[in-house]
């Protein structure tokens, strides 16, 4: 009789007034990031797309992709490329058995959250510059 | 009600199924991603803001083409894998999660097909000389 008075139990910590570790909010950060991407990929390909389709279609598809929306997910994109690609690298370093200890969590958290930042900057300097 | 214990109904479920292939799959094609991110960005940057005839030929050269074209089809499987493997299957449950990892695969195919459609017109399309 193991199932009994299951899900009549009280949780603690609830959800709701539960503040989640920085590990955590990187965790799920990086399954958001990787779904996120799908705009920016979408946008882009529907660019390609219309450049080999008809000179209006390249006229709407540029014109959004180079709107301040299109900008945003661009912008949106290349960060969330970067974060998922830096928190990807770390798992490399998770399977091999490092980085693991909590303050090693910690402090990888931060360093894959300011990396993406800085990462997404240079992108954009490069882009404007280059 | 069913009489059986969490024990039993765990059993056999465990991680050594198809989770290793799935492990390998998505760890191989994310060190390929890790060399074809900047690049794509380059490729990528280098055309956005040019005018139509200036797209086309600028990815109808080899780096630009073969590094975009690589990056969305790696990147695409990448995450169908990803997604099936990871957030759906944790978050979706019955048939629901048949439906969503149906529509995962569309959406995936799909912007890889229509990827390798555009840049196979633009790398056949013959320079306005």
């Amino acid at each position: 009789m193991a199932d009994v008075n299951r899900g009549n139990r009280p949780l603690s910590p609830h959800l709701q007034v539960y503040r989640l570790p920085i590990p955590a909010v990187t965790s799920i950060l990086t399954r958001i990031t990787g779904h996120a991407m799908s705009a920016g990929i979408l946008l882009l390909v529907w660019w390609l797309v219309a450049a080999v389709s008809s000179p209006e279609a390249f006229a709407t598809a540029d014109w959004v992709l180079r709107s301040w929306l299109g900008f945003l997910i661009m912008v949106g994109s290349t960060w969330a490329l970067w974060f998922h690609a830096l928190s990807g690298v770390r798992h490399l370093f998770y399977d091999n058995g490092m980085g693991l200890e909590i303050e090693d969590a910690k402090r990888g958290s931060w360093a894959i959250i300011i990396g993406s930042v800085a990462l997404t900057v240079l992108s954009l300097i490069i882009f404007f510059i280059g | 009600m069913r009489y059986i214990t969490p024990r039993k109904a765990a059993q056999g479920m465990g991680s050594a199924r198809a989770g290793t292939a799935h492990h390998w799959n998505i760890t191989m094609s994310s060190y390929a991603l890790i060399v074809l991110t900047p690049l794509f960005l380059i490729a990528v940057g280098g055309a956005i803001g040019l005018p139509q005839d200036q797209v086309v030929a600028h990815f109808g050269r080899p780096f630009p083409g073969i590094i975009t074209a690589l990056f969305i089809v790696v990147g695409m499987i990448h995450f169908i894998k990803g997604s099936q493997g990871g957030a759906i299957a944790d978050y979706v449950h019955g048939t629901a999660q048949q439906l969503t990892m149906v529509a995962i695969a569309i959406f995936g195919w799909g912007v890889i097909a229509a990827a390798i459609f555009a840049l196979a017109k633009m790398a056949f399309t013959l320079p306005a000389i």
